[in-house]
C-alpha cells in the first residue's frame, strides 16, 4: 500500500495514497460533518455539502468527500468560511426536516444529532422558517417503515438497493424542492418487489427508514 | 464509389453541389428565399411561402422557392428575398401573405420592387441602398451565422456549394496534433459560457490513453430569452456536424452524441435530417472521403429538464440516468461519458471550429480581444427595438450593442394629446440589461460601457453565459425580475445538493414577500447571506449561478429592494400587491365610458360628478382600463405605496333614464 502523510488540524496524518480526505479525517478522529457520502463508492455524491474543509494554497472551501489526500497537504476542518459554509447548510437540511427528535425511531442514533453536537450547532433553524413536508408514511412493507417527511435525500438508500444489493427499488422522484427518495412511480414499497434485504434501513442516517 | 484523394473526393462533391444551389447568377430564374426556421413559422412564413407559390403560379413566372433558415432579425420576421434577375436581391421583412400577393404584382407586373416594404438590398447597386448601411448589419460581424438565412439546412448541397467541409477536409489531410495546435492558437473559448479554451480542452481529452473516446455536442440551450444554438442547428446544421467530425479527428473519437433538447422539434429533424445527408456522402461513418477516419453521430433528445445542459448531468442523461449533476473533477475529457474521456462543447464552438481550419488560426485571432478571440452570438429580447440574434466581435461595447444595433428601447406610439399635433414616439427609459439568462446578472445604464467579453462581463457579477440578453425598461420592477429568474432556476433544481435543493427555495420565499411588501430589512442580510452561501457551496453551475441575479440587483439596485420593505412602494410599479389603479378626475372625461366596459370585474363606476372611479375593493389590477382609456385622456394611472390613494368619491346613486323606464 503506497501511503502518504499529510497534516490534518496540526495532526500529522499517514493513509492510504488516493484515499478521500473525508475517510482519512474520520479514521484518525478527526471529526468532519457528512451525511450522503458512501466509502466504498468509486464516485462521491456530493450531495449533502456539509463536508467542507480548507486545504492551504487551495481558493476557498471543497467538499472533503471528493479531494483526495496528497503529501504534504495541510488542512483545515474548523476554519471560518468552512463553518459558514456547513452551518448553512446544516440549517437549511434542518429546515426541511421535523424536529420530534423524542418520536423519533433514529433519537440517540441519529446523523444528525451527532453533527449539532460535534459541531456547536443547534438542530433548530435559527434564520431560517421551516418548511416541512406533508408526504404520506409508507407502511405497507411488513418489515419497515419509510416516513419520506424525515428524509434528508442523502441517497444512502438510493446507492446500496443499486449498487450493491443490485435490486434498483428505491430511486429519487420528482425533483428540486419537491424531490424524494421512492419506488418506481411512487407505488407502495410493498408492491415494489423489494427483497427484503433491509440494508436501505441499515443505511439510513436519520429516521426515515426504521425496522417495525 | 468515388477514388481520389481527400480534396478531389471533396471536389467532385462541391461541383455535384453547385448545380443544385441558385448561388447569386442564377440565370433567367428568380429566387425567393424565405426563412422558415421556428422563429420564422411562429409568425407565419409557412403561409407566405405559399402565398410566394401561389402568385408564381397565377404570374407565370419562372421562379423557384428556398426555405432558408433564420436571419437572426426576429423583429422583422417573416423575412423574405426576392432575387429577380436584372434587380440586385432585395431583403423583405413583415412579409404577410397579403403582401406577397401584391409584391408579386407590382415586381413582375410593373418593375416596381415596393421598396416601401423592403429592408434593403443584399448586394451593392445603384438603385436600392443596401442593408448593410443600417447599424443593425454595418456594425455586426457575421461570421458564425454567415450561412444563416443564406442556404436551405435541409440540403447539404447548399453548405457544400458555400465551402462547407472544406475545413474537414484540411483536417483529414492534418495530423491530430497539428489540429490541436491551430485550434489553440486561434484561441477559441467554449461559446456555452464558461470560456474554456477549447485547444486546451482537446489537448487534454487526447493525451489520456483511453478508448473510445466520445465527443458531444451540448445543444440542450435552455435559457429563457435565448436561441442561438436552435437557429443554428436550424439553419447551418452541417456546420456543427463538420465541427464534431473535426474534433473527433483531433482526439481520436470515433462517434459522437448530439445532445438536443425535444422542446426543439424543428432542430432535432433537421440535424436528423443533416446527419443521414452526411452519411449518404461519405463525410460521416467509415473511411470519411476516403481518409480511413471513421466517426458517426447520434442524436439525443433530452426530456425537457434545464439542468441537463449542465455537462455531467448531461452524460448522465445520455447514459439514460436521472439527469444530475456530478462533482468535478474529474472533468469530462479525463472521465467523461460512460467513464470514458468526452470532449463536450456547445454548438456556437463546435460551429466555429471548421471556420479556423479553412482560414487559419491568424484570420480567427485577427478579430476580438488580447484574451477572447472571435465573435460572440447574443440574443437580444424584452424591451428592446430590434430583438434577435446579434453577432459582434468581442471587445465591443455593450451600448453598442443595446443601443446601435438594438435600437434600445422599443418606441411606444401614443396618440397626441393635442389635436392637429403629430403623435411622437416615446421611448421608455433604459433601465438594466439582464445578461447569461437566469445565472447571470442585471446590469445597470452606467455599467453599459464596457467591452465585451467573458472575464469584463463576469466582473461585474453577470455571465457570459449562453449570450442571452434581456433588456428591462423603467416598467420592470427589479425585485420582481429577480423573483422571476430565481423561479425558474428553483424550479429547474434537480434536488441532489442542499445548497440549490433548499436555499434557493428559501430565497424565492423572501424575494415573493418583498414583492408583496410583506418582507423586512432583515430579510435582505439574510438573503445576501444565503446567496453568498449558495454561491460558493452548491455542488454544480446551476446551483453556484442561481444567486447571481439577486446579488447583482442587490449591488446595483439596493434602493428598489428597500422601497418595497420600507415604503411599500414599487418605484417600476409593476408588483400587483404595492399599487392601486386610479383614475384622476382632472383627466377624466365625463362623457366616455370605455374604461367601464373594459373591466372585467365591473370596479369602475361613476361618482356624483358623472366622473369615474374604481373600487379598490373590486378592482384586480388587470390593466384592462389603462389601454381602454383614450390617448387624449389617459386617465388612469397606476400608484404605489397604496396609501397614497385619494379618498374615494361616493358613487352616483340616481337611478339612470333607463331604470326610470
Amino acid at each position: 500500500m503506497e501511503t502518504v502523510s499529510l497534516i490534518i488540524n496540526g495532526k500529522k496524518i499517514v493513509t492510504e495514497k488516493s484515499k478521500k480526505i473525508l475517510w482519512a479525517a474520520l479514521e484518525n478522529g478527526i471529526f468532519i460533518p457528512h451525511l450522503c457520502a458512501v466509502p466504498e463508492s468509486p464516485l462521491p455524491f456530493g450531495g449533502c455539502r456539509l463536508c467542507f474543509v480548507e486545504i492551504e494554497g487551495v481558493k476557498g472551501p471543497v467538499t472533503s468527500c471528493t479531494e483526495e489526500v496528497a503529501a504534504g497537504m495541510v488542512v483545515h476542518t474548523r476554519t471560518e468560511s468552512v463553518l459558514r459554509l456547513a452551518g448553512m447548510a446544516f440549517e437549511l437540511i434542518m429546515s426541511r426536516h421535523p424536529i420530534i427528535c423524542k418520536e423519533c425511531p433514529a433519537n440517540k442514533k441519529c446523523a444528525l444529532q451527532d453533527i449539532a453536537r460535534e459541531m456547536g450547532f443547534k438542530l433548530k433553524p435559527k434564520r431560517l422558517p421551516q418548511i416541512l413536508p406533508e408526504l404520506p408514511v409508507d407502511d405497507s412493507h411488513p418489515l419497515f417503515i419509510y416516513n419520506p417527511n424525515l428524509c434528508v435525500l442523502c441517497g444512502q438508500c438510493v446507492y446500496i438497493c443499486n449498487e450493491v444489493v443490485k435490486q434498483a427499488r428505491l430511486d429519487f422522484n420528482f425533483r428540486g424542492f419537491e424531490t424524494q427518495v421512492g419506488t418506481f412511480q411512487n407505488r407502495p414499497l410493498a408492491d415494489s418487489r423489494c427483497n427484503s434485504c433491509l440494508k436501505c434501513v441499515e443505511a439510513c442516517p436519520v429516521g426515515a427508514l426504521s425496522k417495525k | 464509389m468515388m477514388e481520389g484523394t481527400v480534396e478531389e473526393r471533396l471536389e467532385a462533391l462541391r461541383e455535384t453541389a453547385l448545380g443544385d444551389f441558385p448561388g447569386t447568377d442564377a440565370g433567367d430564374e428568380t429566387i425567393i428565399y424565405v426563412g422558415t426556421a421556428t422563429c420564422g413559422r411562429s409568425s407565419g412564413s409557412l403561409e407566405v411561402v405559399s402565398a410566394f407559390e401561389d402568385s408564381v403560379k397565377m404570374l407565370g413566372i419562372k421562379a423557384r422557392i428556398i426555405e432558408v433558415g433564420c436571419h437572426g432579425h426576429c423583429y422583422a420576421e417573416p423575412m423574405a428575398i426576392v432575387s429577380k434577375p436584372g434587380w440586385p436581391p432585395i431583403m423583405y421583412g413583415y412579409v404577410t401573405p397579403n403582401r406577397v400577393q401584391s409584391l408579386m404584382k407590382r415586381f413582375f407586373n410593373d418593375e416596381d420592387p415596393a421598396l416601401e416594404w423592403a429592408l434593403g438590398a443584399m448586394e451593392e447597386n445603384d438603385l436600392i441602398p443596401t442593408v448593410y448601411e443600417t447599424p443593425r448589419w454595418a456594425m455586426e460581424q457575421r461570421r458564425l451565422l454567415k450561412n444563416c438565412g443564406a442556404i436551405d439546412p435541409e440540403n447539404i448541397n447548399h453548405y457544400i456549394a458555400l465551402g462547407g467541409y472544406a475545413g474537414l477536409a484540411n483536417a483529414l489531410n492534418m495530423e491530430p496534433s497539428e489540429i490541436i495546435e491551430e485550434m489553440k492558437k486561434a484561441g477559441l473559448r467554449g461559446l456555452g459560457g464558461a470560456g474554456f479554451v477549447t485547444g486546451r480542452k482537446w489537448y487534454i481529452c487526447r493525451k489520456v490513453p483511453q478508448f473510445p473516446k466520445y465527443v458531444i455536442c451540448n445543444a440542450d440551450e435552455g435559457d429563457p430569452g435565448a436561441f442561438m444554438d436552435r437557429t443554428i442547428l436550424e439553419s447551418d446544421p452541417h456546420s456543427v456536424i463538420e465541427g464534431m467530425i473535426i474534433a473527433g479527428r483531433a482526439i481520436g473519437a470515433e462517434s459522437g452524441y448530439i445532445y438536443v433538447r425535444k422542446e426543439y422539434p424543428r432542430a432535432v429533424s433537421i440535424m436528423g435530417k443533416a446527419v443521414s445527408q452526411a452519411r449518404e456522402l461519405g463525410l460521416l461513418g467509415e473511411d470519411i472521403l476516403g481518409s480511413r477516419t471513421c466517426f458517426d453521430i447520434k442524436i439525443n433528445q433530452g426530456a425537457g429538464a434545464f439542468v441537463c445542459g449542465e455537462e455531467t448531468a448531461l452524460m448522465t442523461s445520455i447514459e439514460g440516468k436521472r439527469g444530475m449533476p456530478k462533482p468535478r473533477p474529474p472533468y469530462p475529457a479525463n472521465k467523461g461519458l460512460w467513464g470514458n474521456p468526452t470532449v463536450i462543447n456547445n454548438v456556437k464552438t463546435l460551429a466555429s471550429v471548421s471556420k479556423i481550419l479553412v482560414h487559419g488560426s491568424e484570420e480567427f485571432a485577427s478579430v476580438g480581444t488580447e484574451n477572447c478571440r472571435g465573435t460572440a452570438v447574443f440574443a437580444l429580447a424584452g424591451k428592446i427595438q430590434n430583438a434577435g440574434l446579434v453577432e459582434v466581435a468581442f471587445g465591443t461595447m455593450l451600448r453598442e450593442v443595446i443601443f446601435d444595433i438594438g435600437g434600445g428601447t422599443p418606441p411606444l406610439i401614443k396618440t397626441s394629446q393635442v389635436a392637429g399635433e403629430p403623435s411622437k414616439p416615446v421611448k421608455k427609459k433604459f433601465k438594466a440589461v439582464q445578461i447569461g439568462g437566469p445565472s447571470g446578472g442585471c446590469l445597470p445604464d452606467s455599467l453599459l460601457d464596457i467591452p465585451i467579453s467573458f472575464d469584463t462581463i463576469m466582473e461585474t457579477g453577470a455571465i457570459m453565459g449562453s449570450g442571452g440578453m434581456v433588456v428591462l425598461d423603467e416598467d420592470n420592477c427589479i425585485v420582481e425580475t429577480s423573483r422571476y429568474f430565481l423561479e425558474f432556476t428553483q424550479n429547474e433544481s434537480c434536488g441532489k445538493c442542499t445548497f440549490c435543493r433548499i436555499g434557493t427555495k428559501h430565497m424565492l420565499n423572501i424575494l415573493t414577500n418583498i414583492t408583496r411588501g410583506t418582507g423586512c430589512m432583515e430579510d435582505l442580510d439574510l438573503l445576501e447571506e444565503l446567496a453568498a452561501t449558495i454561491k460558493q457551496g452548491s455542488l454544480c453551475n446551476l446551483g453556484k449561478t442561481s444567486p447571481n441575479p439577486i446579488l447583482t440587483t442587490l449591488k446595483y439596485f439596493r434602493e428598489e429592494y428597500e422601497a418595497h420593505i420600507l415604503e411599500a412602494r414599487c418605484p417600476s410599479l409593476e408588483c400587483k400587491d404595492l399599487i392601486a389603479y386610479y383614475i384622476l378626475p382632472e383627466k377624466c372625461q365625463r362623457a366616455c365610458d370605455a374604461c367601464v366596459g373594459s373591466c372585467p370585474t365591473e370596479a369602475i363606476y361613476t361618482r356624483k360628478d358623472r366622473l369615474k372611479a374604481i373600487d379598490q375593493e373590486k378592482c384586480v389590477k388587470c390593466a384592462c382600463c389603462i389601454d381602454a382609456c383614450p390617448a387624449q385622456y389617459d386617465a388612469v394611472i397606476k400608484i404605489s405605496p397604496i396609501c397614497d390613494l385619494p379618498e374615494s368619491e361616493p358613487r352616483d346613486d340616481t337611478p339612470s333614464e333607463e331604470d326610470k323606464t
